[in-house]
This record gives structure tokens, C-alpha cells and sequence, in this order.
């Protein structure tokens, strides 16, 4: 049967499994749109902004491990979307973004909500698309679902002119692709993973350091089943936050400018470093030459442009992080006999227990509320059981360092890009797919004001997720640098002038919480969470508190500032 | 050090914008490029010197391969390889010069493609220094335009010590 450009569209997100689409309607995607009503079993979520559709959709993403997906406009709707593409791509987050096109004789006539935005996201999508032919159209859209969640993942851009939209051809489904330029390694080298293995036995003092790869790969069981095994302290960056239980005995923290203590020390006085779906940011790095300088790497990645990029590597392993920890552990137990005793590494535990307890994640306590403890206390309240989104600053790094993460996918956070505005619309997304979950989204005051306005689409889908707004009524992450680094010089960083959140919320539909004294926290905090409709909760929190440990920018991670 | 890769692309729109835009995103260096169709249709082939430590040429090359529009890339510095460029210069050529300048042309092998009262365009082929000695030897008589292709190579089918 012949079916429009429209109607191929929706017909094969059918196929791809979409249930959710996040998406702005204008002039040139008016025919998809005319076309949206008669699927019912797509939901189409209406945001405010079109660079909250890429944010909820990355968080739908990350939450779930499926492809999120957005539609908007040509031109300004396209643009829009950028941040949100940057985002998902420093993070490689799988998402498909769709944007309407002029119709194609006019493309490069500079005609009415007119922009390249395949050459203005060639830098940061994975790949992308613009469609000229309708006949290759739903090829394609095969195309870059499979770009985005195969491989390193990423955001893939499809660009639709409105002539294609509008032209019929015969529906083709390609159940295969073959690209003969994208082969992705996920199988490991047999050898290396040998050579991996010879590295545990030589080692005294090995820490694992995982990152957002090994949750992308869905890896956590292998993870923690390999450190059970041999005994292996973990560190994680940011993004690997969850994989690993902080529960755990094994666990030492996060490392890098914010990490714990003991796992900035662990990582500088490790012989064997094993860093899995990591790919050694500035930010955990430090300064480079410093980093890790008495251990051998063994780095597993599924992206051999990870591997010797920032760092040297001693025992590179190009593969999917599950199959390359599931082939090492198996290597091991098969090399363990009477006469090779298993690995122990007791000492080197003994140690790290001691760093841990001399100096573990404090603050000093006041009378006035302080960020860490909101953070503490709403960690008791939902029992660690939450899915919790990050804004980006102080908030971010207070959300990371004291909420205890357990289960991969309960962190959505703009790692890389550091995006502040995401947290909100990330929350929206994990909500949708997550409609019986607590989904908070803890906030700064700057940041929660970058994409407020979908305060109104949390309202219209009755979706309960709760803004925890850290309110210093500063910039603060920025403030702190200028506190420790530009002798108090608070240029542009007082953000005394806000709206009454409270109200504000209200004013959307929403309720509004505001907490100002330290014996409401608990009380007031369990009543917001416990309401089934959007909330803000505005806790006014110390205004000069600052982020502890930290890792001046360019020195070594064993050079922190410390409470 | 100076390197010289092959890669071999997709040839569709926007392919070369995604070579150029990977060398200047992320700070490499591109010397010369050079871009054609292959024998397969729907193939084309660049060829691009650049310069870089070790690991920075790595990166480039691996960061060439994570492009989904490359099929292959080689770098030739690990083997044995023919490289070439052509150059169309247009040198002054007037009088007593005449006799010299196709002494010299004679000489580095070039040909003559066009001539005028007062000027000579000769085609010249070579690796590189050869064209870079050309350059310098005809700058006295004057250069008035020079056009380079940049190089293109090919591995050589005897590898010797290998």
C-alpha cells in the first residue's frame, strides 16, 4: 500500500517500539502532526520548549535503556534542540531527534524558518540525516535507530522536508541493515582479556573505576559480581553513579573534583587501575600527568577513540563492557588452582577502610538548613528508591556526593555537557516511563529557572515529579569558585532577585512547598512526596555553603581542599 | 612527523564537510586533502597529509573510523607507498629566460601546457620534495600562480620488509 511520508513516519516508530514522543508542533511538521491523532498507542507529549522535548527524551533514555524520541519544527524548533542533542551526545545518551525541513526546492533559498541544521549538528549527533528521496525514507529512519542505541550510543538527527512528508511511495519495512562503513567491536580480544587477567595477579593495589559506559551496556551484575569475586575496591565517575551499590563494603565514592577522599587517594596510590565505560573527563582526571602515576590502566571501552585519548593505557580492551567483565571473570576462575592461589588483595582493603573512616563526606551543621542534609534526608524519605534527575552547579555535586545510588539508571545528569536546564525535562521523561516511581528533580535556584516553563507540561500530564530546589540564592557553584579562586569577587552570582517559587508553582497548577526552617525539612518534605500531583519544593538552604572535597582545577586528585 | 592517510568514503552529501569539520573540531591539522571517485560507484577516496605525534596521528585515524560515512583508512607511514601531486605553474617567461626554463623542465620531467608571450604553465609531477625543489628553482625567474592537487597515494603491491 502506498502511505505518505507522514504516514511512514509514524508506521515505523510502530516497528521501532516507540511508545513516547516528545515534540513541538510548526509549519513544516504539520503533516506528521496532522497524522498523530489516528495512532493511539503513540503518546504524544507536548513540551514548552523544543529543547525540553531532547532533554525528556534523553531522560526517558537513560531511565529506561530504550531510544527516546522528539519531532520538532524547522528552524527555530530545530535550533532549539541543540542543547539538548549536545547533551545527550557528551553523555552518549540514545536519542532520535526528528526536525522538519523546508520543502526540498526550496533548501538553500534561505526561505521562511530555513536552517541547516544538519550542518549545525554535524559536530554533535552521532550522525545524521537530512531525507530528499521518500523512497529512502524509511530506510533511514531504520538507519538511525540502529546509529543510536548500537555501539557507542548517541543522538542521530533526521531531517524531513515537507515535500517528503506530503509524497507517497510504497511502505518497505528493511527488517536488516547492513552499513559496510559501522561495524561496532563488541566481543573482546581474547588475548587482551588474558593480559587483563595477568593484571590482577600482579597487582597489589587494583581499583575498578566504572563509568557511564558500564550502565549504558547494562553491565552492573558483571560488575559487581567480578569485584565480589576478587575483592576489588570501586570508584565510579558521576556518570557511573548506581552501578555499583554505595551500600557496598567495597565501595569508596565517586572520584575526581568533587570525589570522596578515599577514592581520589585510592586512584593515586593504586598499582593497577581497571577503568570500565570510562573516558578519563578533565574532571576526574585532574591534572593528568599526576593521575593514577604508580598504576598500569587496563581500560575497557566499546569506542577505541576513548582508549589512549587522555590518558596512556598499558592494556587496551575494545568491547562491550558486559562481555569483556563476564570473559575476564571467567579467565580468572579458570586460572585459579592448587598451585595459583586466588588474588588477594586484603591489605590494600585494609588501607581504603582506614582513608574512608578518617575522612569520610562531612559538613559542618548549623542552625540554617543545609543543602546536604535536604539531600540526606530526602535519600531516608524515598529509601534510596527514587529516580533522581540533576540540575548542574553545586546542586549536582551535593545530589551525587550524599544520595546513596544503588541501582543503575536512578541518575540522570548532564555529565559531560554540563547542562544546566536538563534536570527538569530529563525527569519529566523518566516519569513518563516510570509513571509509579518517585522521579525528583534536584535543583539550583539558577538552574530550575532555565526550563521552568514546562512546569506546564509536568501539570497537563498530571505527572507527579517533585523539583527540590536547593535555594542559596546564588549561582553557587560559580560563587565558590569566585569564594576560593577570585578573592570573593561575586561578579554576577547573587540571584537574590527570583520569583516566589511557590506561587510560581501555583500559578502552573502545580503545588508550591517553601521550607526555611531546619525542624520542617523531614516533615514538610514527606508531605510534598507523598502528593500525587507536580510539586516545587523551595527549601532556602545555607547561602555560602560550599562543595567539599575539591580538586582545584589543574592540580592532582590528591591535592583537595577538604571541609 | 608528516602522514599520510587514505580513507575511503561513503560518497554522499556533506561527507567532506564531516572529514574537514573532524580536523578543525577537535584541533588537528589537515596539510592537503584531496578527494575523488573510485572505480566502485558510490565510493570515493581522499587522501590527507597531516602532521601529529603518534598520538595524535591514533586519534585521528581512529577518530576518522568512528565517522559512519568511512568504510577504511590507512595510514602509509607503516608501509611502503607511492605518493604523487601534480602542479600547474604559470612562471614568467620572457626573451633570454625561454631556453633556461625548458632546460629545467626537461629536466624535473614537466611539460609545457601552455604558453604566451611572456609566460610558460607547466605541469609537474612528483612526491613532494620534488615539487617543493621545482618551486624553488623556477622562483627566480618569477612564479605567477601555482596550483597543487596535494598528494595522492597508493600502497605499494611489493611490501620488501615486511
Amino acid at each position: 500500500m502506498e502511505l505518505t511520508g507522514a504516514q511512514i513516519l509514524l508506521e515505523s516508530l510502530k516497528r521501532e517500539g516507540v511508545d513516547v514522543l516528545f515534540g513541538y508542533p510548526g509549519g513544516a511538521v504539520i503533516d506528521i502532526y496532522d497524522e498523530i491523532p489516528r495512532h493511539s498507542d503513540l503518546k504524544h507529549i507536548l513540551v514548552r520548549h523544543e529543547q525540553a522535548a531532547v532533554h525528556a527524551a534523553d531522560g526517558y533514555a537513560r531511565a529506561t535503556g530504550k531510544v527516546g524520541v522528539c519531532l520538532v519544527t524547522s528552524g527555530p524548533g530545530a535550533t532549539n534542540t541543540v542543547t539538548g542533542i549536545a547533551t545527550a551526545y557528551c553523555d552518549s545518551i540514545p536519542v532520535v531527534i526528528f526536525t522538519g525541513q523546508v520543502p526540498t526546492r526550496l533548501i538553500g533559498n534561505d526561505a521562511f524558518q530555513e536552517v541547516d541544521i544538519v550542518g549545525i549538528t554535524r559536530p554533535c549527533t552521532k550522525h545524521n540525516f537530512l531525507v530528499k528521496d521518500i523512497r529512502t525514507l524509511a530506510k533511514t529512519i531504520r538507519q538511525a535507530f540502529f546509529l543510536a542505541r548500537s555501539g557507542r550510543p548517541g543522538p542521530v538527527l533526521v531531517d524531513l522536508p515537507k515535500d517528503v512528508m506530503i509524497s507517497k511511495t510504497e511502505f518497505v519495512w528493511p527488517e536488516d541493515i547492513v552499513m559496510r562503513s559501522y561495524n561496532p567491536t563488541y566481543k573482546p580480544n581474547v588475548n587482551q582479556l588474558r593480559r587483563s587477567v595477568d593484571e590482577f595477579f600482579k597487582a597489589k593495589r587494583p581499583v575498578l573505576l566504572v563509568g557511564g559506559g558500564l550502565i549504558m551496556s547494562n553491565a552492573a551484575r558483571s560488575l559487581t559480581d567480578l569485584a565480589h569475586e576478587l575483592r576489588i575496591p570501586v570508584v565510579s565517575t558521576l556518570m557511573g553513579l548506581g552501578a555499583f551499590p554505595a551500600t557496598d563494603d567495597l565501595w569508596l565514592g565517586m572520584v575526581g573534583m568533587h570525589g570522596t577522599y578515599a577514592a581520589n587517594m585510592a586512584i593515586n596510590h593504586a598499582d593497577l587501575l581497571i577503568a570500565v565505560g570510562a573516558r578519563f573527563d578533565d574532571r576526574v582526571t585532574g591534572k593528568v600527568s599526576d593521575f593514577a602515576r604508580h598504576a598500569r590502566i587496563v581500560h575497557i571501552d566499546i569506542d577505541p577513540t576513548s582508549i589512549r585519548k587522555n590518558v596512556n593505557v598499558d592494556v587496551p580492551v575494545v568491547a562491550d563492557c558486559r562481555l569483556a567483565l563476564d570473559g575476564i571473570a571467567d579467565i580468572y576462575k579458570s586460572r585459579i588452582s592448587s598451585t595459583t592461589p586466588a588474588v588477594d588483595y586484603s591489605e590494600w582493603l585494609q588501607t581504603l577502610a582506614e582513608w574512608k573512616q578518617s575522612k569520610p563526606l562531612c559538613y559542618q551543621k548549623s542552625s540554617n538548613i543545609k543543602p546536604q542534609t535536604v539531600v540526606e534526608t530526602l535519600c531516608r524519605l524515598v529509601k534510596g528508591n527514587a529516580i533522581i534527575a540533576t540540575e548542574v552547579g553545586q546542586n549536582q555535586m551535593w545530589a551525587a556526593q550524599f544520595y546513596t545510588f544503588t541501582t543503575p539508571r536512578t541518575l540522570l545528569t548532564s555529565g559531560g555537557l554540563g547542562t544546566m536546564g536538563y534536570g527538569f525535562p530529563a525527569a519529566i521523561g523518566a516519569q513518563l516511563a516510570f509513571p509509579d516511581k518517585i522521579v525528583v528533580n534536584i535543583a539550583g535556584d539558577g538552574s530550575i529557572q532555565m526550563n521552568i516553563q514546562e512546569l506546564a507540561t509536568a501539570v497537563e500530564n498530571r505527572l507527579p515529579v517533585k523539583i527540590l530546589i536547593l535555594n542559596n540564592m546564588h549561582l553557587g557553584m560559580v560563587r565558590q569558585w569566585q569564594e576560593l579562586f577570585y578573592n570573593h569577587n561575586y561578579s554576577s552570582t547573587n540571584m537574590e532577585a527570583q520569583p516566589d517559587f511557590v506561587k510560581l508553582a501555583e500559578a502552573y497548577g502545580a503545588e508550591g512547598y517553601r521550607i526555611t526552617r531546619s525542624e520542617d525539612l523531614e516533615s514538610e518534605l514527606a508531605k510534598a512526596l507523598a502528593s500525587p500531583n507536580t510539586a516545587i519544593i523551595d527549601v532556602h538552604v545555607e547561602r555560602e555553603e560550599n562543595v567539599y572535597p575539591m580538586v582545584p582545577a589543574g592540580a592532582a586528585l590528591d591535592e583537595m581542599l577538604l571541609v | 612527523m608528516r602522514h599520510v592517510l587514505s580513507v575511503l568514503v561513503e560518497n554522499e552529501p556533506g561527507v567532506l564537510s564531516r572529514v574537514a569539520g573532524l580536523f578543525s573540531g577537535r584541533g588537528f591539522n589537515i596539510e592537503s586533502l584531496n578527494v575523488a571517485p573510485t572505480l566502485e560507484e558510490g565510493v570515493s577516496h581522499m587522501t590527507i597529509t597531516t602532521r601529529g605525534d603518534e598520538q595524535i596521528v591514533e586519534q585521528i585515524v581512529k577518530q576518522l573510523h568512528k565517522l559512519v560515512t568511512v568504510i577504511k583508512v590507512m595510514d602509509f607511514s607503516d608501509v611502503a607507498a607511492v605518493e604523487r601531486e601534480m602542479m600547474l605553474l604559470k612562471v614568467q617567461a620572457e626573451g633570454s629566460m625561454r631556453g633556461e626554463i625548458l632546460r629545467m623542465v626537461e629536466i624535473f620531467r614537466c611539460k609545457v601546457v601552455d604558453v604566451s608571450f611572456s609566460e610558460m604553465t607547466i605541469e609537474a609531477t612528483g612526491n613532494a620534495e620534488k615539487i617543493q625543489a621545482i618551486i624553488s628553482l623556477f622562483q627566480r625567474f618569477g612564479i605567477k600562480e601555482v596550483a597543487r592537487t596535494g598528494s595522492v597515494a597508493m600502497r605499494r603491491s611489493m611490501q620488501l620488509d615486511t
